[in-house]
C-alpha cells in the first residue's frame, strides 16, 4: 500500500513473487491498477489521500473482532500505559488533540504525556515550532522507563482504550465512503491480514512513496505500525513495515545524514537554545533503552569531527556543530532564495528544478542566488533554468536578467568510485571502482575533501572564532592514485570508529562518552569490525543460512530483523515452532537464533531493572522496542511527533471533499507556504479530479539518469497521463492524443493513456476521477516533457516536511497536439 | 521440500551437445523490460526508435533487428469488472527447424553447439530472405543505424547470447530478469518445469494459461528453444497458431516447379513440332 | 464471432525487404533461362537466325540480373558469399549456384557464336545453358513461395507455373521481335502458349487463394496485376491477329514483355501487403499431418 512496488523496486519484488507462488496472498492497495497490481493477488483500488480511514478502519476491525495478539500487546505494546489526565482526542475536540495553539500552528504536546510524567520537552522549553526530532522523537527525559500501567487494559487512559475510542467511528461503512473501498472488499482484506496474523502466521505491510508524500505522511505510517503491532507482526519474520526508499541509497543519506536537522545515527541536530553539550543531552537522553547512551554516540561524534581539536574540557567542540532553528528544509530554503537570503547553493546529485513540488519556484528561486554549483553526470534541468526553462520559453524570465553565476562540476559514476550502498533494508553494501573517473569527472568523496582542504587552507592563519569550527575539524584521510581519491575504506573506518588505541570498535557497545572512542555513526559501528570491512563481504547466498549475514552488513550490528526479541515470548519461547526467529537458551544464558539478536544478548528473559537503572540496563528482559524508552511499541506516541500521538483522517490540503470524520478538515499542523509562487487550488469546482504523482520502471526520479540514457528514453519516450475512459469521454481526450492539466500553479501537457486501470472511485455518495502523471519529465536529455511536479503546489508534512504531491486536485482539458 | 519455483539463480553452464534454450513464463513477469535493456547492452544492440507507441506501455513495438527482446503489453478488461494486465517477454524462437537458417543462402545463420540458431553478423550479406521465411516475424535488416556502420544492411536477431553460453555464463536477459520469468536451461529440464506450472495454474483455477511451444510435436517447426506460458491466445501476443516451417513443403514446391519447367519443354516442342518448314 | 486477436494489429509475418530491382530480376532471370532453351531447341531444329536471336536476347539479360540482385542486397560488396555454401533447403543458394553455372555456359555459348571461335564449345555451352535454364526460370517461384507471406506461399502450387508461363512468353516474344516473321514461327507460337499457360495459372492461382487473393486486386499489386493481365492477354491476341508481321509481332511482343514483367511486379508487391495482414490470425498453418512429427534430424538441421 503507498507502493508499486513492482515497478520501482523490481529486483526486490522477485522475494514478493516467490512468496505469492509459495501460496502468499499479496494485496496491492493502490488508487492506480499498476504492473504491482497485475501481478498481486487482489488490488484494491482507493481514493489517493485516504490512506488513514482505511488504515483506521482495520485498527477498528481488529479491536471490534477481537483479533489482535493479546499476549504480544499487552506484553510488548503500551497498551496498557496510562496516559495523562489533560489529553483529549480527536473525538472530543472535532478534530484536534488538546494542546493546539491555533496562533502558533502548532500542538504543545505536554497533555499526552504518559500519566505522572510533567517535565516538559525541548519544544515546550523554547516554544517554537519544532521538528519531530527536536520534540524528543528520542524520548529524552519526558519518558520514564517505567510508567502507571493497567495490565487488564480497563483503565479509561490506558493506551489500548483511548485507541478504541479514537479509532470507533472507522467502521467499514465509513472506511467505504471516505476511500471508496467498498465494504465487502475492505472486508475481506481486514480478514485476510488477521487470519494471516498471530503465532503462526505473520504479515507484512510494504510502503513506499505514495505514503510518505502526504501531508499526513508519517501519520500513515503510524497508523500501520498501530494495525502491525496490535497483530503481533514486529519484530517476527515475514511481518513488519517495509519501508521502500525513492533511490538507490538514500537509506545512507539519512543514516549518515544529508538532512539539516539530524545527525548521524538519528541524533537530533542541536537547536540554537541548546547552549551547550550538557544542555542537549538533558533534552534528549532518554533514561531507558538505547537512547540512554546519547552521550557515548554524540561524543564519539564529536570525536570523529573534531579529533584532538575535541576535549572534555571543551565540550567536544559541541558548540561548533550548526544549530537548526526550525525549519531549514529544502522548501524553506527555496523560500530564502525567494527572499534573497540565500545567496548560494550547493546541488550534488539532486535536480529540484523537475523534483521538488512547484518546480516553477525552485527556478525561480534559483534564477535569485548569487551564485549555484552544480555536481551531476549531465548537465540537468537544474543547471540550465538560466536558459530553457518554461520560463524562460514564456517570457516570464529572461536570461539577461539573471544573475546567478552557476558552476557545473562534472560527477563521477558509482561505477568509478568506491564506497558504499545502504539500501531499503538498512543493507549496506560495497561497490568498487571499475574505471577511473574520465576528465574532470571527480567523486563527492573527491569534491567536499578537497574543497574543505582549501577552505582550511584559505582560513589557515585566521583568529577569528568563527573560522574555528572549520579549522578544527579533523580533515585527513588517506588519498590514493593520480586523482588523489580519498579513501572511502578509511571513511568507512572512520564511522565504524575505534578504541582509545585506534583498534576497530566491534560495535555501539563500546562506544564511551569520556572522549577515548570515535565513531562517525554509532549505527554503523561494527562495519569495519576486525579491520575487516564487513561491508564488502560477498559470500554467496547459497553457502549461507535463510538470513545470510555474510552478505554485506546491516546496521545495527549486523541484525537483520529489527526488534527481533518480539518474535520470542516474554519468556524467551518462541511464539510457535513455525515462526521462531531468535530465543532465549538457557543453558548458554543468552539468546540465540537465525540472526543476530536484537537485544543485549545475555539479557535474560526474566531480567527485572533495579530503580535506578538507566539506558538499556533501565528496560527489563521483555521489553523488545529497545531504542523506546520505556522498551515497548508505541501505540500512543506521548512524544516525538507534531501532529498527534494518534492518527486521525485528514483530507489533503487540496481535496474535493470535506472531511467526513471532523470539523478539522486536514492537517492543522501541516506546513503551507503561502507566497505568490505557491497558490493553492481553492476552487473546488474548479479543480473537480484528484490527482497524484506516480512513477514507472523505465525512468529514475528527475530522469537525469535515464532520460539521458538512450535504451532508457526508448522505452518510454513521453510523458503521459492516466485517466479513465469515463474521464476521457466528459473531457473529449483522445487515446493517444494531448491533454493540459490545469492547477493553480500553471499548466503541464502529456499525452493521453486511455486505461480501464484508473477507475473513478465513489467517496461520499459521488464518483471522483483520478489522473496519475508520471514525474520524470524536464525539458532535457534525450527525451523531454513537461515536469508533473510543476503542477504541485508546496505543502508539507509537518514531522519531515515532505512534500504532499500524492493527493492533490486538478483539472484536465484536451488538447490539440504537442507543446510546440 | 517441493522443488522450489521458479528455480533459484544459479544455473549451471551450458554443455555442447545439450540443447538449452529459454522457458518464459508470462504469468510471473512484471513488465519491468530489464531484459530488452540487458540485451540491448550485451549486445550492442542500437537504440533505433525512441516513439510513442501508443499501445499501453509498450513503447519497442516488436521484434527486429534492433530489438532482440520484446515486452508485450496487453490490457484486458475481464469478465467480472475487473482488469487484467499480460505481459510477456518475446524472443527469436530458436526453431528445432528453422526456417530462416534452412533459406539463408550464405550460410550466415547456423545451429550451434547448443542447438541455438545463429546470425553470422560478418557473413551476412543483407538479402532479405530470413526476414520473409521467419512464421513468427522475428527477424529484419539493420538499416540507417549511423552509430553501428558494421552491421549495417545485417539481418539481426537473438543469439541466445552464444557468446555469453561459451563462457558458461546464461543469456543476459535471463540473468537479468528479477523474477525469473525468463528461465534458461536444458530444454527437457524447462519442458518438465513449464509442464508443472501450467498444471499449476490449471488447479488454481487459472484455465487461460497455456503453454506454447513447448512441445515439440504440436507445431510445425518440430519444437523450439524457446517456450512461453501465455496467458491468452497466441494471437494476442502477436504470435502465429500452428507456425509452420516452409521447409516441410519444399519438396512439393519443386515439384511443382519441375512440372512447370516440364510443361514449358513441352511447350517449346510443340511450338517447334507444329512448324514444318 | 468475435474478430480474432491481434497485438495492437501488428503484423505476425515481417514484410519482405526485396526492392524493384528484384522484379526486374524474376523478368530478365526467366527471360534469359527460357531463351536459353528456346535457343537450344532452334539450333537442334537447325533454325540458326532464332537460335542466334534468342542466344543473345538471353544473353542481354543475363548481364543485366547480377547487378540487379546485388543492388537490393544489405551489404552489395559481399554478393561473393552468395557462394559460400551450396545449400539444399535454400532456393536462393541453389539459384545462385544455377545462376553462376548458367551464366557461365550462355556466355562462352554467347561469346562463341559472336565470334565464330570454338563453335563445338559453343554448342555445349548452349547445351548447359538450357540444361540449367530450365531451374532458373522456376527456381525464383520456389523462392517466394518457401516464405512464411501467405499471398506467396499458398500459391506455391501454382506460382511455377505462372512463372513458367512468363518466362515462356518473354523468351518467344523477345525473339519474335528479334527474328524476322520467316523464321520466328516457333518463337511467336511459344509466346502465345506461354501467356495462355501465365494466365491461366494466375486465374487458378487466385481461385484457390481465397481470400488471399485480395492482395492481387487491392493495394500496391493491384495496378501491375491489372495491367500485367491486360498486357498479356492483349499481346498474346495481337500475337495471333498480326504476329506474322514483323511489325505486329514487334507490338505484340513488347505488350507481351511488358506484362511479363507487370506480372512480376504483381508477384512481388502484393508480398509485403500479405505480410501486413498477418494480423489478426490470416497466417500461414501447419496442417495436421504436420502435427505429431519429431523434428528432422539434427544433422538436416
Amino acid at each position: 500500500m503507498g507502493s508499486n512496488m513492482a515497478e520501482n523496486h523490481p529486483v526486490g519484488f522477485q522475494w514478493v513473487m516467490e512468496a505469492k507462488l509459495r501460496g502468499t496472498p499479496v494485496i496491492h492497495v493502490d488508487p492506480r491498477f499498476t504492473r504491482t497490481s497485475a501481478n498481486a493477488t487482489m488490488h484494491v483500488p482507493i481514493r489517493a489521500g485516504s490512506d488513514i480511514a482505511f488504515l483506521g478502519g482495520l485498527v477498528n476491525y481488529i479491536l471490534e473482532h477481537d483479533r489482535w495478539f493479546h499476549e504480544y500487546v499487552v506484553a510488548y505494546t503500551n497498551a496498557a500505559t496510562i496516559v495523562s489526565e489533560d489529553f483529549r482526542d480527536t473525538e472530543d475536540l472535532d478534530g484536534l488533540f488538546s494542546g493546539w495553539d491555533a496562533e502558533r500552528r502548532a500542538y504543545d504536546e505536554k497533555s499526552w504525556r504518559y500519566e505522572g510524567v510533567d517535565t516538559a520537552g525541548p519544544a515546550h522549553r523554547t516554544g517554537t515550532v519544532s521538528r519531530s526530532e527536536s520534540t524528543g522523537a528520542l524520548g529524552g527525559r519526558t519518558i520514564h522507563a517505567h510508567p502507571a500501567r493497567d495490565e487488564t487494559l480497563q483503565h479509561p487512559r490506558c493506551v489500548f482504550q483511548l485507541l478504541k475510542r479514537h479509532f470507533a467511528r472507522y467502521t467499514p461503512a465509513m472506511v467505504e465512503a471516505v476511500s471508496g473501498v467498498p465494504q465487502q472488499r475492505f472486508v475481506e482484506v481486514a480478514e485476510l491480514l488477521c487470519s494471516h496474523s498471530g503465532r503462526e502466521r505473520t504479515s507484512a505491510i510494504v510502503y513506499s512513496l505514495g505514503w510518505t508524500q502526504h501531508s499526513v505522511g508519517v501519520q500513515i505510517i503510524r497508523t500501520a505500525a498501530i494495525v502491525q503491532l496490535l497483530l503481533g507482526n514486529i519484530g517476527r519474520p515475514g511481518g513488519g513495515i517495509l519501508a521502500l526508499r525513492g533511490h538507490a541509497s538514500i537509506q545512507g543519506s539519512t543514516d549518515i545524514p544529508t538532512l539539516y536537522d539530524m545527525l548521524p545515527g538519528y541524533m537530533p541536530m542541536p537547536h540554537v537554545e541548546d547552549v551547550n553539550l550538557e544542555q542537549y543531552l538533558a533534552d534528549h537522553r532518554a533514561s531507558g533503552g538505547g537512547w540512554g547512551n546519547l552521550r557515548a554516540y554524540l561524543v564519539s561524534l564529536l570525536k570523529a569531527y573534531y579529533g584532538d581539536a575535541a576535549t572534555a574540557e571543551n565540550g567536544f567542540c559541541f558548540g561548533h556543530l550548526p544549530r537548526v532553528d526550525p525549519d531549514q528544509g529544502t522548501y524553506r530554503t527555496a523560500m530564502g532564495m525567494l527572499a534573497g537570503q540565500v545567496k548560494g547553493f550547493f546541488l550534488p546529485g539532486e535536480n529540484p528544478a523537475v523534483g521538488s513540488a512547484n518546480g516553477k519556484l525552485h527556478r525561480m528561486a534559483m534564477a535569485n542566488l548569487e551564485w549555484l554549483v552544480v555536481r551531476d553526470l549531465f548537465l540537468i534541468e537544474s543547471a540550465t533554468f538560466w536558459k530553457d526553462s518554461p520560463e524562460i520559453a514564456r517570457g516570464e524570465l529572461r536570461t539577461a536578467e539573471v544573475k546567478t553565476e552557476i558552476f557545473f562540476l562534472p560527477a563521477a559514476a558509482h561505477t568509478e568510485k568506491n564506497g558504499s550502498f545502504t539500501n531499503t533494508q538498512r543493507l549496506l553494501q560495497w561497490h568498487h571502482a571499475a574505471i577511473e573517473p574520465q576528465g574532470d569527472c571527480r567523486s563527492e568523496l573527491w569534491f567536499y575533501y578537497h574543497l574543505g582542504g582549501i577552505i582550511r587552507e584559505k582560513l589557515a592563519s585566521s583568529t577569528d572564532p568563527r573560522d574555528r569550527p572549520i579549522l578544527d575539524l579533523s580533515w585527513s584521510y588517506p588519498t590514493e592514485g593520480r586523482l588523489g581519491e580519498p579513501s572511502a575504506e578509511a571513511v568507512l573506518r572512520e564511522v565504524n570508529g575505534w578504541n582509545a588505541e585506534g583498534h576497530a570498535l566491534s560495535g555501539s557497545g563500546e562506544l564511551k562518552d569520556d572522549g577515548s572512542t570515535t565513531c562517525g555513526c554509532w549505527i554503523y559501528s561494527g562495519a569495519y569490525a576486525d579491520e575487516v570491512n564487513q561491508v564488502a563481504r560477498r559470500r554467496p547466498g547459497q553457502e549461507q543460512t535463510l538470513v545470510a549475514p555474510e552478505w554485506g552488513w546491516a546496521w545495527p550490528s549486523n541484525r537483520r530483523l529489527l526488534y527481533n526479541r518480539a518474535s520470542a515470548d516474554p519468556s524467551g519461547k518462541p511464539w510457535s515452532e513455525r515462526k521462531k526467529y531468535v530465543w532465549w537458551d538457557a543453558r548458554k544464558r543468552r539468546w540465540v537464533g537465525r540472526d543476530v539478536p536484537d537485544f543485549n544478548a545475555t539479557k535474560p528473559p526474566g531480567y527485572q531493572p533495579p530503580e535506578d537503572a538507566w539506558g538499556d540496563g533501565a528496560l527489563p528482559g521483555d521489553a523488545p522496542f529497545i531504542m523506546q524508552g520505556d522498551g515497548r511499541g508505541w501505540l500512543f506516541a506521548p512524544s516525538g511527533l507534531v501532529d498527534g500521538p494518534l492518527p486521525p483522517h485528514y483530507e489533503p490540503n487540496e481535496s474535493p471533499f470535506d472531511n467526513a470524520l471532523y470539523k478539522q478538515r486536514a492537517n492543522p499542523a501541516r506546513v503551507r507556504y503561502d507566497v505568490p509562487l505557491n497558490p493553492y487550488n481553492a476552487d473546488r469546482e474548479r479543480y473537480p479530479y484528484v490527482t497524484t504523482t506516480v512513477r514507472l520502471t523505465e525512468h529514475h526520479t528527475t530522469g537525469a539518469m535515464s532520460r539521458t540514457v538512450g535504451v532508457l528514453s526508448e522505452l518510454q519516450p513521453e510523458f503521459f497521463c492516466e485517466v479513465s475512459p469515463r474521464l476521457a469521454a466528459e473531457r473529449d481526450l483522445e487515446q493517444g492524443g494531448w491533454a493540459d492539466i490545469i492547477t493553480a500553479r500553471g499548466v503541464i501537457r502529456a499525452r493521453v493513456l486511455i486505461t480501464e486501470r484508473v477507475r473513478p472511485i465513489r467517496v461520499q455518495g459521488r464518483d471522483v476521477e483520478q489522473v496519475g502523471l508520471p514525474w520524470h519529465w524536464g525539458y532535457r536529455g534525450i527525451v523531454r516533457g513537461d515536469s508533473a511536479n510543476d503542477a504541485f503546489a508546496i505543502v508539507l508534512d509537518p514531522n519531515v516536511h515532505i512534500q504532499e504531491v500524492k493527493a492533490a486536485t486538478c483539472d484536465i482539458r484536451r488538447a490539440e497536439g504537442p507543446r510546440r | 521440500m517441493a522443488k522450489p519455483y521458479p528455480p533459484p539463480a544459479f544455473v549451471a553452464p551450458a554443455k555442447p551437445g545439450e540443447p538449452v534454450g529459454f522457458f518464459t513464463d508470462s504469468s510471473i513477469c512484471i513488465g519491468c523490460k530489464a531484459c530488452e535493456v540487458a540485451c540491448k547492452q550485451w549486445n550492442n544492440v542500437p537504440v533505433d526508435d525512441i516513439r510513442y507507441l501508443n499501445s499501453s506501455y509498450d513503447n519497442t513495438g516488436e521484434l527486429s533487428a534492433n530489438s532482440w527482446r520484446h515486452v508485450a503489453f496487453i490490457e484486458k478488461k475481464q469478465a467480472d469488472g475487473g482488469v487484467a494486465w499480460l505481459m510477456n517477454s518475446d524472443v527469436c524462437k530458436h526453431c528445432k527447424e528453422a526456417a530462416c537458417l534452412d533459406v539463408c543462402p550464405t550460410g550466415a545463420i547456423f545451429r550451434t553447439e547448443f542447438d541455438t540458431v545463429v546470425v553470422q553478423a560478418d557473413v551476412c550479406n543483407g538479402c532479405g530472405y530470413c526476414i520473409a521465411a521467419c512464421p513468427f516475424g522475428v527477424l529484419t535488416r539493420r538499416e540507417g543505424i549511423a552509430s553501428h556502420p558494421e552491421t549495417n544492411g545485417v539481418a539481426q536477431k537473438c543469439t541466445l547470447c552464444y557468446d555469453r553460453l561459451s563462457g558458461g555464463e546464461e543469456p543476459a536477459c535471463a540473468h537479468a530478469c528479477p523474477t525469473k520469468s525468463i528461465q534458461f536451461g536444458p530444454l527437457d529440464e524447462l519442458r518438465e518445469r513449464a509442464q508443472q506450472r501450467v498444471a499449476d495454474l490449471h488447479a488454481e483455477g487459472r484455465t487461460e494459461a497455456r503453454l506454447y511451444l513447448a512441445d515439440e510435436r504440436d507445431n510445425g517447426i518440430g519444437g523450439a528453444g524457446s517456450m512461453f506460458l501465455l496467458l491468452d491466445e497466441p494471437g494476442a501476443y502477436r504470435l502465429p497458431e500452428h507456425p509452420v516451417v516452409p521447409t516441410r513443403r519444399l519438396k512439393e514446391i519443386w515439384g511443382a516447379a519441375a512440372m512447370a519447367a516440364g510443361l514449358a519443354v513441352a511447350g517449346v516442342l510443340f511450338a517447334f513440332g507444329s512448324s514444318r518448314r | 464471432m468475435s474478430a480474432p486477436p491481434s497485438y495492437y494489429g501488428r503484423p505476425v509475418v515481417k514484410e519482405p525487404v526485396w526492392s524493384p530491382e528484384v522484379a526486374v530480376y524474376f523478368w530478365l532471370g526467366g527471360l534469359a533461362g527460357m531463351s536459353a532453351v528456346l535457343g537450344f531447341a532452334a539450333r537442334l531444329a537447325r533454325r540458326p537466325v532464332l537460335a542466334r536471336a534468342s542466344l543473345l536476347a538471353g544473353f542481354a539479360a543475363l548481364l543485366a540480373c547480377p547487378p540487379l540482385l546485388i543492388a537490393d542486397l544489405g551489404r552489395p560488396e559481399r554478393f561473393y558469399n552468395m557462394l559460400r555454401v551450396f545449400k539444399p533447403t535454400s532456393p536462393m543458394s541453389l539459384g545462385s549456384w544455377v545462376l553462376s553455372f548458367f551464366g557461365g555456359a550462355l556466355g562462352v555459348a554467347a561469346a562463341s557464336e559472336v565470334t565464330g571461335w570454338l563453335r563445338p564449345i559453343g554448342r555445349l555451352g548452349e547445351l548447359g545453358a538450357a540444361i540449367f535454364g530450365l531451374p532458373l526460370f522456376t527456381y525464383t517461384a520456389v523462392l517466394v513461395a518457401d516464405t512464411s507471406v501467405p499471398v506467396w506461399h499458398e500459391a506455391r502450387h501454382h506460382l511455377p507455373f505462372v512463372f513458367a508461363g512468363s518466362a515462356s512468353a518473354s523468351a518467344g516474344a523477345a525473339a519474335a521481335i528479334l527474328t524476322p516473321s520467316r523464321e520466328s514461327g516457333p518463337a511467336r507460337r511459344l509466346a502465345i502458349l506461354g501467356a495462355g499457360v501465365e494466365l491461366g495459372a494466375v486465374a487458378v492461382m487466385e481461385r484457390q487463394l481465397g481470400r488471399v487473393a485480395r492482395h492481387y486486386h487491392h493495394g500496391p499489386a493491384a495496378s501491375p496485376a491489372r495491367m500485367a493481365r491486360m498486357l498479356t492477354a492483349g499481346g498474346a491476341l495481337l500475337m495471333v491477329a498480326i504476329g506474322r508481321h514483323r511489325a505486329g509481332a514487334t507490338i505484340a511482343g513488347t505488350m507481351i514483355l511488358a506484362g511479363s514483367l507487370a506480372e512480376r511486379f504483381a508477384v512481388l508487391r502484393a508480398g509485403p501487403a500479405s505480410a501486413r495482414a498477418t494480423a489478426g490470425g490470416e497466417t500461414v498453418r501447419a496442417i495436421a499431418s504436420e502435427l505429431g512429427r519429431p523434428p528432422r534430424p539434427a544433422w538436416q538441421r
